[in-house]
């Protein structure tokens, strides 16, 4: 599917691109962060930190739009994200984000 | 015989030192915790430090300087986060946190009090102090995070366990109905009453700085998993899942009747704002009344 025109008011929003920065050594490995990114950015990584726990690791770095709800539901203080930059949209993002909540993409479907 | 021991090694203060300064201040709401606290004691998968991040980020939001905010927290895991916070808190007794909170807010009704304490500690051990709170309209801010056991002390049953739930006290399930927090809260006249699970961050953290505009007796309650004494006996498994278990079967509905608000066992959890009205609060009545009268008596008299 593609588009005749970007929305009319495009040029004043923007999309906020985050960097998510994980303290491994306090993560307690709950996979809170990793199961409720609403973007899917982390999983469960293979090493172990120094509890014995398996931090999270960034899936995507681009993911991230710094919605910050990792921060809110760590219970630990183990993660956090700051804003890189607000890029412009483009065809691209409109693009991912319809075929996202489309029914083609299975992710987000509930089984 | 002779026994062989360790060598004792003195403890170095130093580097002790050193690795709470490494250690602090990684995480941007580190500034508001105590320096070497974190880690917490809570068990992974518990749902207790998602609500101090949400408070932190609730002054955060809203600006309120630290030394305008007070925690006052009971016994209990919940009641840790007194320990943990870098602004005036007050660890109390067992259920003891309300009597000492009326007494700070009546006696500096510019601070911001807070309560933060669990659901065993507010409503059995300290039950009454928290209705004569709320009939009062003490200006108060009231968190109860209510895992439905007594997590401390090795998961025991409490007043909001609900029927039939497996705690360590009641292993063939518990006879008796657990409390509606809310419903209570509400009949014994809180001025705001509203209830979110740890898994609704961010619409508690826009309840939390709600209540600070509010004059008067506000009560959130906040379900929180607690894997270890909840949910291992009665299947709920890890904290993991106890937060999907919220996200399936929780049900935000805003002013909804509080009375309907009871919680089953693996039931429907209504969660949202119930109450937001507005009405007197103590120190308003007492001075408007009391005081008035009596200064207009003392008029008379010197008149
Ligand atoms: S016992 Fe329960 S409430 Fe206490 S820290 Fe562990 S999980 Fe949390």
């Amino acid at each position: 599917m593609s588009f005749w025109r970007l929305p009319l008011d495009s040029e004043e929003h923007s999309i906020p691109h985050g960097k998510i920065n994980i303290i491994k050594s306090r993560c307690k490995g709950c996979g809170f962060c990793i199961e409720f990114c609403p973007n899917g950015c982390l999983r469960e990584s293979k090493a172990f930190n120094e509890k014995g726990y398996h931090p999270p690791e960034v899936i995507d770095d681009t993911g991230c739009v710094d919605c910050g709800l990792c921060t809110l539901i760590c219970p630990e203080f183990a993660i956090f994200t700051e804003l890189q930059e607000a890029k412009k949209i483009t065809e691209e993002d409109i693009q991912k984000v319809t075929t996202r909540f489309s029914r083609k993409d299975t992710r987000y479907r509930k089984p | 015989m002779k026994r062989h021991f360790r060598d004792i090694v003195p403890f170095d203060q130093d580097s002790a030192d050193r690795a709470i300064e490494e250690g602090h201040g990684l995480h941007p709401l580190d500034e508001y915790l105590k320096p070497g606290r974190i880690p917490h004691i809570w068990c992974p998968g518990c749902g207790l430090g998602v609500v101090l991040t949400t408070y932190i980020e609730a002054i955060r939001r809203k600006g309120i300087p630290v030394d305008k905010c007070v925690v006052v927290s009971g016994i209990g895991c919940t009641g840790r986060v007194a320990g943990y916070l870098d602004m005036d808190t007050y660890h109390t007794t067992h259920g003891r946190a309300i009597p000492f909170a009326t007494g700070l807010a009546l006696v500096r009704p510019d601070l911001h009090v807070t309560v933060f304490s669990g659901d065993g500690d507010l409503f059995a051990i300290g039950g009454n102090h928290l209705i004569h709170g709320a009939r009062r309209n003490i200006n108060l801010n009231v968190i109860c995070v209510n895992n439905f056991n007594y997590g401390m002390t090795g998961g025991q049953a409490g007043p909001t366990t609900p029927v039939d739930a497996r705690t360590s006290t009641t292993p063939m399930g518990n006879a008796e109905p657990g409390f509606n927090l809310p419903h209570l809260a509400h009949a014994s006249g809180a001025v705001y009453v509203a209830r979110w699970t740890t898994f609704h961050p961010r619409q508690l953290v826009h309840s939390i700085t709600e209540t600070f505009d509010k004059k008067g007796f506000t009560f959130i309650e906040v379900i929180a998993p607690c894997p270890t004494g909840y949910g291992r006996p009665n299947k709920l498994g890890s904290g993991l899942e106890e937060m999907r278990y919220y996200k399936e079967m929780s049900e935000v509905r805003n002013g909804a009747d509080p009375s309907k608000a009871e919680i089953r066992l693996k039931g429907k959890i209504l969660c949202g704002t119930f109450i937001n009205v507005e009405r007197p609060d103590f120190l308003e009545t007492y001075n408007n009344l009391v005081i008035a009268k009596a200064q207009g008596r003392d008029k008379g008299k010197a008149a």
